[in-house]
């Protein structure tokens, strides 16, 4: 049977192969992907982002056992960093996700980011449209612990739930630009800590200032490890997901989406076909030129950018197509 | 995103909570460029194989203090057969007497790594075991 019929009849090894193919060869995976295509679109994606150990993976295994409970099939993305200096990563989202391993109608992945900086790694698009095929109704995107810029999940999101704690700085974090502009909801983890109701209250207060929003995100306590208001963060979804719909903001942030993915996959494809340029000796040469001051980095680029187009318009790169 | 990674699954099956042996071997692959998923305590042959399906790993390692690796070690080895995966790498680590590791080995796990072991050659074992 092909593979993507197999994933299609959710076969979970086919699946399981197909991503790592995307991790490992991008090219060889794209042939597979390009069919695949027709059969994703069907499922809700729910992004979950903050900073370590505000509680990702435990929110995660909780929503989704209620999910299970309402008879829908998630699939999990669970995404850890890399090491810088040797590339090895150590993936321990599953630990607070055991109880999951055994339910057929749940499919995690854990995933190294691979150096990829943004809160995701280069392979989670792909990967929810793997998931998306093998007939998970909700996929749930956990990003890695993040800092206050790491905001790629919007890209692939449909619901950002943005999860923070107490104890975690004072009222100019909030105020910040980056981290805090992305949740569709936020949560306040570890609720029963110190410091729960002044964070809420300066959450609740920076979220006034933004009158331009059609939706007013909410702010949620939780106590996730003894299961206190996951119920109510579902709900809180479901009517995310209800005015994405109803308003057509669905659509819209599906064709950014989109929109940000094809960027993506052009700079992806342009750097390897400047790697190529670098294999052969090309780029080194201007190097030195540049070194050496016989020329400029700014003129080298537009030269180089150049002969890239030129190439391409020839056919050189191949090309073919009329739309 | 290009280039292979050696992916690893290290799992505890039995009861002991006995994990420091299991972080230490994971740090080391970690550190050897490896991919390391790590489970957690007392899993089940079930769990370890299904997590091995879903996650596409390369190497199974197992590690186990609790005497029970003539039972478990089997089981696993049986329910990867069960699922076609011959594929995969198993390698085990832990209190595990000498007169034990010939069955051990019968059964198919590649390597047994007891105390002692230098991280340094479980790394070089499984470099040349996943080509």
């Amino acid at each position: 049977m092909e593979i993507v019929e197999k994933i299609t009849n959710g076969d979970r090894r086919a699946a399981a192969k197909l991503i790592t193919l995307v991790e490992n060869n991008f090219n060889q995976a794209q042939e597979i992907l390009k069919k695949l295509y027709n059969y994703t679109g069907k499922a809700l994606v729910i992004g979950l982002t903050g900073p370590p150990g505000s509680g990702k993976s435990t929110v995660t295994d909780k929503i989704t056992k209620i999910l299970r409970g309402q008879g829908k099939t998630v699939g999990i993305i669970a995404i850890d960093p890399a090491s810088p200096f040797t590339g090895g990563a150590l993936l321990g989202d599953r630990i607070r996700m055991q109880d999951l391993s055994l339910d057929k109608g749940v499919f995690i992945r854990s995933m190294s980011t691979r150096g990829h900086l943004g809160g995701l790694s280069q392979a989670t698009q792909a990967t929810v449209k793997i998931l998306d095929a093998l007939g998970k109704d909700i996929i749930i995107i956990e990003t890695v612990g993040v800092g206050q810029s790491e905001v790629d999940i919007v890209k692939v999101a449909d619901t950002v739930v943005l999860i923070s704690m107490p104890g975690m700085g004072d009222d100019v974090q909030i105020i910040k630009a980056g981290i805090m502009e992305i949740g569709d909801i936020f949560v306040i983890n570890k609720a029963d800590k110190e410091g729960c109701e002044r964070l809420a209250t300066e959450i609740e207060m920076m979220l006034d200032l933004n009158q331009n929003s059609r939706w007013r995100p909410p702010v949620l306590k939780t106590i996730a490890t003894d299961n206190v208001g996951i119920k109510k963060l579902l709900e809180e979804i479901d009517r995310h997901i209800k005015f994405l719909k109803e308003s057509g903001e669905l659509e819209q942030r599906r064709r950014d989406s989109a929109k940000k993915e094809i960027f993506d996959l052009i700079r992806e494809q342009w750097k390897e076909i400047l790697s190529t340029f670098i294999d052969n000796g090309f780029l080194d040469k201007i190097v030195t030129k540049i070194v050496k001051r016989e020329e400029d980095p700014y003129t080298a680029v537009e030269k180089l950018s150049s002969i890239l187009v030129h190439s391409y318009t020839q056919g050189g790169i191949k090309n073919d197509r009329k739309d | 995103m290009e280039g292979k990674k050696i992916r690893v699954l290290i799992a505890k099956p039995g009861l002991d909570g006995h994990d420091r042996g299991a972080k230490v071997v994971a740090r080391a692959l970690r550190d050897a460029g490896m991919e390391v998923i790590y489970t957690g305590l007392r899993q089940t042959p079930e769990q370890i194989v299904e997590t091995a399906i879903q996650e596409d790993v390369d190497v199974i390692g197992l590690s186990i203090l609790s005497g029970a690796h003539t039972h478990l070690f089997p089981k696993i080895m049986e329910l990867l057969k069960e699922n076609n995966i011959e594929d995969i790498v198993v390698i085990g680590g832990g209190v595990i007497p000498e007169e034990d590791i010939p069955e051990l080995r019968k059964v198919g796990i590649a390597g047994i790594f007891t105390p002692g072991t230098d991280t340094h050659d479980i790394i070089k074992f499984i470099r040349e075991k996943v080509k």
